[in-house]
């Protein structure tokens, strides 16, 4: 469904990706996790077209997007759901209006199915009732589920979650992942993770990868994560600092 | 003195390239004006961004301008005994000149800013990549409506700039220096003609045009966090406040 093919992505001189190859099958859940900075943003913006690799291709449902014009990535960003790592919600509509919004720009659904449609969202991430409220009237928590109701609205095939528990508090970014797992279950939608909230994300993902210097150094399933004796992979499991790991 | 010639080539090839981007983000824009869907209902909230943000600005400015005109010109034509022309020379400097000019710096100062600081907190929350993501074309969202908004409202706003100093120019000529109401409005009757006030239009056409241009570009291709925006909205004032000097010069000197 989405192959990473020797990526490589250089920012003035730079080196942020450096050869990343991953493949991620259909329906499946997969977590990209790495220390700050190591280029996981970068990497999920590739896999949106926002960013151009230096080298390397990425394919989606066998379509290499970085060989496609706007119209052809277009296509393929119909097909996406994003959650940006902000939440990215627009400040001058409501929660209703931001969640409505892709329905109303992309699809011919009248009003009253759009409205329907937005209502089960709202009530699927636990926001019943908060329609009009304004994003800047909305805790940390709250705005990223409506980011989730937003990325999922139009039932997405892929959905890339950028770090959906940055900034929230334990019980807060348990509640995320839940809502992760549950609405994965609903929807049967292949998942991209960004995360460094380990051990908690395992409970949500069938797969881990680690990006380490600009590459995957490391990925298999949440067990054999786990178990590995990577020195790299095992610092950054236990969140010892001291290690290999070099900041 | 290498070095010194190096860091000059350097700077030049950048200013080159973003000079060379502006334009391109500007024909871009001018691409989605006339292809659909037409966003007419973010055409309509930015028209009354535009209108709303500086309408108190241009009432006051405008007001005082046209008094201070009033003074300034009372006393230098009272030199030549030509106090009667008064009127005329309010109404034509503020046409011509001083309405487009110095509203065009009101709003730039207003509203221009404003957008700025908007579309930069919008590129900083990646509200603009979250357009993109959702297949949606920013361009067409977030700058179309600004910059046909602002070709719209300029011109507007100069209008009433103008009438309103024509007022002042008459409460201080009129009411306080004491001249007659009839010669203030009828030689200004005389003296300005249509030319005169497509002169005014076409100026404020192009500084509607240079603003929301200049204040889209620096606020959709804003710098990182806070300081990138507040950079970017200040260069943009500087930078419309300066080239509507020079456009003005220019667009003058054609049109004289």
């Amino acid at each position: 469904m989405i192959e990473i093919i020797d990526l490589h992505k250089s920012f003035n001189g730079q080196k942020v990706l450096n050869g990343v190859n991953l493949k991620i099958a259909e329906k499946e859940v997969v977590t990209i996790m790495g220390i700050s900075g190591c280029g996981k943003s970068v990497l999920i913006k590739h896999l949106i077209g926002l960013l151009m690799p230096d080298k390397g291709s990425v394919l989606i449902e066998g379509v290499d997007i970085t060989r496609l014009d706007t119209k052809g990535l277009d296509k393929i960003r119909e097909r996406l759901g994003v959650l940006f790592q902000g939440g990215a919600l627009f400040d001058s509509l409501t929660v209703y209006g931001n969640i409505a919004f892709p329905l109303r720009e992309k699809t011919k659904l009248s009003k009253g199915e759009s409205r329907d449609r937005v209502m089960h969202a709202l009530e699927d991430v636990g926001l019943k009732g908060m329609g009009k409220k304004y994003p800047g009237e909305l805790s940390g928590g709250m705005k990223k589920r409506v980011a989730v109701a937003r990325a999922l609205i139009s039932e997405p095939a892929i959905v890339l979650f950028d770090e959906p528990t940055t900034g929230l508090d334990p019980i807060i970014a348990s509640s995320i992942h839940a809502l992760i797992k549950a609405t994965h279950k609903k929807y049967g939608y292949t998942g991209v993770v960004i995360s460094h909230e380990v051990p908690k994300i395992f409970e949500i993902t069938d797969k881990v990868a680690m990006l380490y210097n600009g590459t995957i150094i490391e990925e298999g399933t949440p067990e054999e994560i786990q178990n590995s004796t990577n020195l790299i992979v095992r610092q950054f499991i236990t969140g010892s600092h001291e290690g290999p790991i070099e900041y | 003195m290498r070095r010194l010639l190096i860091a000059m080539g350097l700077w030049t090839i950048s200013q080159l390239r973003t000079i060379g981007h502006m334009f391109v983000f500007l024909l871009n824009s001018f691409y989605f004006i006339f292809i659909p869907p037409f966003k007419f209902r973010l055409l309509l909230r930015q028209i009354r961004f535009f209108g709303n943000k500086s309408m108190l600005v241009i009432l006051l400015t405008g007001s005082f301008t046209g008094m201070v005109l009033a003074l300034q010109l009372f006393y230098i034509l009272r030199k030549f005994g030509s106090e009667a022309l008064l009127g005329p020379g309010i109404a034509l400097s503020l046409i011509r000149e001083l309405g487009p000019v110095l509203s065009a710096l009101m709003v730039t100062g207003r509203a221009g800013s404003a957008l700025t600081a908007e579309l930069g907190m919008m590129r900083i929350s990646e509200q603009i990549d979250a357009l993109t993501a959702m297949a949606l074309n920013p361009i067409r969202y977030l700058i179309v409506p600004n910059i046909v908004a602002a070709i719209i409202v300029f011109p507007l706003i100069v209008a009433i700039f103008d009438v309103i100093g024509i007022f002042g120019g008459y409460l201080v000529g009129v009411k306080i220096l004491g001249i007659g109401t009839g010669t203030y409005f009828s030689l200004m009757q005389d003296y300005v003609v249509m030319e005169d006030i497509m002169v005014g239009l076409y100026k404020s056409l192009s500084f509607g045009l240079i603003v929301s241009w200049i204040c889209c570009y620096k606020g959709f291709y804003t710098g990182y966090g806070a300081e990138g925006v507040s950079k970017s909205t200040t260069e943009a004032v500087v930078l419309c406040s300066i080239l509507i000097l020079i456009w003005d010069y220019f667009l003058g000197a054609v049109l004289l």
